[in-house]
């Protein structure tokens, strides 16, 4: 029986298709393709133990996972000499001069630091990402390659790649923010006895509306332990660099203001002495907008404004903000609630036609 | 972290297949659901700094005893006794702990300025000992330093000039005993006690014994009332030796016993896996694993034994006591279990092991049917305390080849006593009443153990003797993988796979039987509730 005309054609495609396959060109796999990591993997995947992982008996309680980021993140490595090296060259050549260019700041009160024995605490206030990178690259020569700086161990530190950049370019050490935590305390603590300055900004997190956070007690506290001065630090007009919810930069002309150090007092608990720590960056903040006598002369009043603006609805403490310096902005009426005399707002952006 | 205590683990649908040892090879293989794995501690931490251990054990004696300074002075005769290859197992790394304290003990006698001292290997039936064997024990300056002049010598059981009686228990068993060990001002004893079962009065009552005093324990009528003999408190074996060694301190013989205990770390990194629990295998393990399996697969018998007996063990010392001998036993007994002791609820309808390449008898050597049948049937079935694992009537389900390979150099009478014996008779009484005499006193086998490296005529038998508490409690035996000849010669059943062996089992025990598996090595001891 000769095949059909059907029977045939199938032959001649089955043909085919096994000629192409031979070829690597058919519908099945080719060597290349056989051999890839998709399929590897795959092969992998279908695989059971002792060629794959072995899978937990349910009977068994699983121990907690070994954590090594977050607050458990090791940056002994970043504190290595030649990590050090690496990082002074990055800092003195591609970060400073970045720094010079975006922020271009005024440097205050650096006479403050004259004579001052390493290793301090700098306390600032924390309004942008540029904050670390800016007041690094302001502290004088024997400080600034000697430096740690307090990161949020759950923002800097929750992914590998993250730690190994911020611990190499910032020398961060991870700090835990929602809590007290022994092990980020004892580690910040061990590095001032070492001669590490430490950088940290005492509000635990960048300022969500431009105006200051209560000061947390962690720069108080390892000050008291150690027995180190802390060094208030102001940073102004910051905020407008890279606040948070923005991610792209916008220059500005920005003020780094220097106070003189303070001691924890005998006796002091790291409670009060946060207090003092803030009261300090707050005269720095209203000399910023004033003048040194007058703000001088504030503080012994204790009429100095709060770092973390008026009592009043969001809105209102966001209109009572010094505009960036290129908005276009009009003087408004006489001030009722107690707000900054010369505040400003912006008008509103104008429709384009 | 502190290490993990022993673990039972109730098999569910996502646990991993288990491992099982079959001689130089092993496998993995699913447990039913709703079986148990029995896995020993983990390794006790190591005493930090053990010569300074020793010296602080020996110059602070336990119960009635002096420090051993004080027992040392010159023109005394001083004999040191120390046990022989059957420990540790593996042997381990160097240096070996009775090289550690032997080293000490000399030290302290040389200050002494003692000039008779004599080391005796306390071998009491076993093979003697090779020379690289004894080096590697005690170390190459104390074997350079006594052996040449003949002062390091090997226990012969079958000596008369070298042997002493010194009189009858009040069970009238014969205490006869190494004569210069029995003469000498001080008879210091350096024991390991690697399983509840060494040290205490047995040290010496069986190491350094006679076959004659030996044969008032070593019988079946003592083993099957032995139960275990793991647990010193319900094991007529070691009734027996306290009534020896009582009488031994009784007829003046000075004994300053010296008992170490060692961790669980049993394998090297390279075969560390095959103490972990399989769970917990990391990648590292897995290689591991598939490498040395797939290799050991292919390669001959002979060859992956040599590769096995080559392993040395990183055991490290967990104690070291020393003194009077019950007072030192008491603490090393203490010792022994909280290395070992895991606690486990109830009996089981059926127990399973995978039997490994060594036992007591077989180091460097083979491990012949006879000494499959005593380590499963002898050892691991008898590592419990209250109650045996399995229940009385149970199965015992082991896996090894089993060939019928015989060291003829180590093993002469096993030879014989498989072809003679186990063909006619597999019942302990049995073969104790018609062959064990003419085993133990054949001239060639005696003259093999005396000047060879063989183990005594009689050895085959208390091997087999040390089955007889398991072939009176269980209800069969099966092996896994075993020639199936050689197996049915023991007396027991053959199957090829696990599944087929459980399938045997059920009509056995029943059709929804209750499965224990014991994960040794490392050993561990089961504390049976």
């Amino acid at each position: 029986m000769s095949p059909t005309k059907g029977t045939a054609n199938s032959l001649r495609s089955r043909r085919a298709v096994r000629e192409e396959s031979a070829l690597g060109f058919g519908d099945g796999p080719g060597p290349l393709e056989r051999f890839s990591p998709r399929r590897l993997t795959t092969w992998v995947g279908r695989q059971r133990f002792p060629l794959a992982a072995p899978t937990w008996p349910g009977t068994v309680v699983r121990p907690a996972p070994k954590h090594t980021l977050g607050v458990d993140y090791d940056t002994a490595w970043s504190r290595r000499y030649p990590v050090r090296l690496a990082r002074a060259v990055v800092l003195d050549n591609i970060t400073r001069p970045l720094a010079r260019v975006v922020a271009s700041p005024e440097i205050r009160g650096e006479d403050a630091l004259v004579g001052l024995e390493a290793p301090v605490i700098f306390a600032a206030n924390h309004a942008s990402h540029l904050d670390t990178p800016l007041l690094l690259s302001c502290l004088p020569n024997r400080f600034r390659h000697r430096t740690i700086v307090a990161a949020a161990a759950d923002y800097f530190f929750d992914r590998r790649w993250k730690a190994i950049a911020w611990s190499f370019f910032l020398a961060a050490i991870p700090i835990e923010r929602a809590k007290v935590n022994r092990r980020s305390a004892a580690v910040a603590a061990e590095l001032l006895e070492d001669e590490w300055n430490l950088v940290i900004f005492p509000e635990g997190g960048r300022s969500p509306d431009g105006w200051a956070q209560p000061f947390r007690g962690g720069a108080a506290y390892l000050a008291v332990r150690t027995g180190r001065p802390v060094v208030p630090v102001h940073l102004a007009n910051t905020r407008h660099i890279l606040p948070k919810g923005r991610t792209a930069l916008r220059p500005t002309h920005t003020t780094v203001t220097f106070g003189q150090p303070l001691w924890p007092g005998e006796g002091e608990d790291s409670r009060k002495f946060s207090l003092r720590i803030e009261a300090a960056v707050a005269v720095l903040a209203n000399e910023e907008t004033t003048d040194w006598w007058t703000a001088r002369k504030a503080a012994a009043d204790g009429t100095t404004p709060s770092l973390q603006g008026p009592d009043v609805a969001t809105w209102r403490r966001s209109w009572a903000l010094e505009p960036h310096p290129g908005d276009r902005v009009e003087t408004t009426g006489p001030n009722e609630d107690g707000l900054k005399p010369d505040s400003r707002r912006p008008t509103w952006p104008k429709r384009p036609s | 972290m502190s290490p993990r205590p022993g673990f039972v683990l109730d098999v569910d649908s996502s646990t991993p297949p288990t491992l099982f040892w079959r001689g130089e090879r092993f496998s993995l293989e699913k447990l039913p659901e709703g079986s148990r794995v029995i896995y020993a501690p983990e390794p006790l931490e190591p005493l930090k700094d053990p010569v300074a251990a020793i010296r602080h054990a020996l110059t602070h004696p336990v119960g009635d005893q002096k420090p051993l300074p004080d027992l040392l002075f010159p023109g005394m005769k001083l004999t040191i006794a120390f046990d022989d290859i059957s420990l540790p197992l593996p042997p381990m790394e160097r240096p070996d702990i009775r090289q550690m304290v032997i080293e000490q003990v000399l030290d302290m006698a040389a200050t002494a300025g003692v000039d008779d001292v004599e080391l005796i290997v306390a071998l009491a039936l076993h093979r003697r000992m090779t020379e690289p064997e004894l080096r590697h024990a005690i170390g190459d300056r104390v074997y350079d330093a006594f052996a040449p002049n003949g002062l390091l010598t090997q226990h012969d059981a079958e000596d008369p000039d070298a042997l002493t009686h010194l009189g009858l228990t009040d069970q009238g068993e014969d205490v006869e005993i190494n004569k210069r060990a029995a003469e000498s001002d001080l008879l210091v004893y350096v024991n390991i006690n690697l399983v509840a079962m060494d040290g205490g009065h047995k040290s010496v009552a069986t190491g350094l014994a006679s076959y004659k005093s030996l044969l008032h324990h070593h019988n079946p009528a003592t083993m099957v009332a032995s139960k275990s003999f793991m647990d010193q408190h319900r094991s007529e074996l070691h009734s027996a030796n306290w009534r020896m060694g009582r009488l031994i301190k009784e007829s003046g013989v000075n004994i300053f016993q010296i008992e170490t205990t060692l961790n669980n770390d049993t394998f090297p990194e390279a075969f560390s896996f095959l103490q972990k629990r399989e769970w917990e295998w990391k990648a590292r393990d897995r290689v591991n694993y598939l490498a040395s399996a797939a290799a050991l697969n292919r390669t001959p018998p002979r060859v992956a034994r040599g590769i096995f007996h080559n392993i040395k063990a990183p055991h490290r010392m967990t104690s070291v006591q020393a003194g009077e001998v019950e007072a030192v036993h008491k603490i090393t007994t203490e010792n022994v279990w909280a290395q070992q002791g895991v606690e486990v609820e109830g009996q089981t309808d059926i127990l399973t092991m995978g039997l490994p390449y060594i036992s007591p008898y077989n180091v460097n050597s083979i491990l012949n049917p006879i000494l499959v049948a005593c380590l499963g049937l002898g050892y691991f079935f008898n590592l419990y305390r209250g109650k045996p694992l399995v229940r009385e009537g149970g199965v015992l389900i082991m896996t090894h080849p089993t060939t019928p390979d015989f060291n003829p150099v180590h093993h002469p009478s096993y030879i014989d006593f498989f072809e003679q014996v186990l063909t006619e008779t597999t019942d302990p009484v049995v073969m104790s009443e018609q062959f064990e005499e003419a085993f133990a006193t054949d001239p060639w086998y005696r003259h093999l153990y005396r000047t060879g490296h063989a183990y005594h005529g009689v050895h085959p038998f208390y091997m087999w003797y040390w089955c007889a508490h398991a072939l009176n409690h269980l209800g069969a035996v099966i092996i896994v993988g075993g020639d199936a000849k050689t197996v049915h010669r023991l007396g027991f059943r053959s199957a090829t796979t696990l599944t087929d062996a459980l399938e045997m089992a059920r009509d056995v025990v029943g059709p929804s039987p209750s499965l224990t598996h014991i994960h040794t090595p490392p050993i561990l001891m089961a504390d049976v509730k």
